[in-house]
C-alpha cells in the first residue's frame, strides 16, 4: 500500500459523506452519510500518527535501536477514541430524534419547496 | 440539477484535499510526518515530568506503568478529557431516555428453539469477551470503550429474543454507580496527591495486569459504565409508539 493510502481512503471517504449529505433527503440516509464523513475524518486523523513501518504504541521487547521514533504516534489514536464514542453518542441521539421527526410528520423525508405536500 | 450541483461542491473540495494534502511538492504538510511529535515521544518515553532513557517491558519506576501508550494517554495523561467524554455519552443517553422513556417494549412472539437457545450462549460469551477487552486495555489494544460496547452488543443480542430479558432497572443502577466511582477514584487523587485524577497507586512491573496504577481500576468502572450505558441507549430504542 502507498504511503498515501489511508489519508486517501478517508478524503474519498468523507466526499463520499458530503455527496450524501447534500443530495439525500431521507432524515436516516442523512444520519448515515454523516456516519461515513466522521469515519473518513477519523482514518484521516489516525494515519496522521502513522508512518512507514511503524509499530503499534504498545511497548514490547522487539523494538530495538530508532526506540521510541519505531513507534506509531499514539496522541491521535487517544483522541481518535474520544471522537468515536462521541460520535456514537450523537449518532443515536440523531437517530431518536429521526424517529421522532417521522412519527410526528408521517415521513422520514425532508420536506422542501420541491417537496409534493405529505398525505396523512 | 440538485446532485449535478453537490458533484461539482464535492469535485471542488476534493481538488482542494489532494492539492493542500496529499499533491506532490508544496502542499504535503499532512503526510510528510515521519517520527512521533515532542509531545507523543514524552508520552511513549514516559517522561513528560522525569527523564527515561529507556522504557521496557518488566520496567519499574515509570511516572506511568501502561504498556500501551494509546491507554495511557486516555486514562492517565489526558483523564479529565476521558472524562468528559463519559459525561458527553451519559448526556446523549439521558437524552434518549427522555425522548423515548415512557414508551413500551416491543412485545415480542415466543422465540423458536434455535434462536432461544443460541442467544443466551452468544450473548454470554460476547459479555465474556468484552470484559476481558476491559481488564486488559493497558497491555492489549482495546479498553472500556470497545469492551463496553461489545457487552452492549450481547444486550441487544439479548433483546431479540423472548428467553432472557436485561433488567433495565439494573443497568441503570450499575451505569449510575460505575459513573460515581470513576468521579471518587478522581478525588482520591485530588486528596493524595492535590491533583484530580492523579494516579493514587503504585504503578508496578511494566507489562503485569496489575500494572499501571489506576488504569485497569478506571478501565473496568468505564468499561461496566459505557456497557451498561450503550446497553440502556438499545433497550430505549427497542420500544414502541402508543
Amino acid at each position: 500500500m502507498g504511503e498515501l493510502f489511508y489519508h486517501g481512503l478517508g478524503f474519498v471517504l468523507i466526499l463520499i459523506g458530503l455527496y450524501g449529505v447534500l443530495t439525500l433527503k431521507n432524515v436516516f440516509r442523512l444520519i448515515l452519510a454523516l456516519g461515513i464523513m466522521e469515519t473518513g475524518v477519523n482514518i484521516i486523523l489516525v494515519a496522521t500518527g502513522w508512518h512507514p513501518g511503524a509499530k503499534v504504541p504498545i511497548i514490547d521487547t522487539t523494538v530495538q535501536g530508532a526506540g521510541f521514533a519505531a513507534y506509531a504516534d499514539p496522541l491521535p489514536s487517544a483522541l481518535v477514541l474520544t471522537a468515536i464514542v462521541i460520535g456514537l453518542g450523537t449518532t443515536a441521539l440523531a437517530l431518536v430524534l429521526a424517529l421522532l421527526y417521522k412519527e410526528s410528520h408521517g415521513t422520514d423525508e425532508l420536506g422542501g419547496e420541491t417537496e409534493e405536500e405529505v398525505v396523512e | 440539477m440538485r446532485q449535478t450541483a453537490a458533484l461539482l461542491a464535492v469535485l471542488g473540495i476534493g481538488w482542494f484535499f489532494y492539492a493542500n494534502a496529499m499533491a506532490p511538492g508544496a502542499g504535503r504538510g499532512l503526510t510528510d510526518r515521519r517520527v512521533p511529535s515532542k509531545v507523543s515521544m514524552a508520552y511513549l518515553s514516559k517522561s513528560v515530568s522525569q527523564d527515561n532513557d529507556t522504557v521496557k517491558p518488566g520496567g519499574r519506576g515509570y511516572e506511568d506503568g501502561s504498556a500501551n501508550i494509546v491507554t495511557a494517554v486516555v486514562v492517565n495523561y489526558r483523564g479529565f478529557d476521558t472524562l468528559g467524554e463519559v459525561t458527553v455519552l451519559f448526556t446523549a443517553a439521558l437524552a434518549i431516555a427522555l425522548l423515548l422513556g415512557d414508551r413500551r417494549r416491543f412485545t415480542r412472539a415466543k422465540s423458536g428453539t434455535i434462536l432461544g437457545a443460541a442467544i443466551p450462549l452468544v450473548a454470554f460469551f460476547l459479555i465474556i469477551t468484552g470484559s476481558y477487552i476491559f481488564i486488559h486495555g493497558h497491555l492489549t489494544p482495546g479498553g472500556g470503550f470497545p469492551g463496553g460496547a461489545m457487552i452492549a452488543a450481547g444486550t441487544a443480542l439479548a433483546l431479540l429474543s423472548s428467553t432472557w430479558k436485561p433488567s433495565h432497572t439494573w443497568v441503570k443502577v450499575l451505569e449510575g454507580t460505575a459513573g460515581m466511582l470513576y468521579v471518587l477514584v478522581g478525588f482520591w487523587g485530588l486528596v493524595k496527591y492535590g491533583s484530580f485524577l492523579k494516579n493514587p497507586l503504585a504503578t508496578g512491573s511494566l507489562g503485569d495486569l496489575l500494572s499501571g496504577g489506576f488504569i485497569l481500576l478506571i478501565y473496568i468502572l468505564v468499561g461496566i459504565k459505557v456497557g451498561s450505558e450503550l446497553s440502556g441507549i438499545v433497550m430505549n430504542l427497542d420500544k414502541e409508539a402508543e
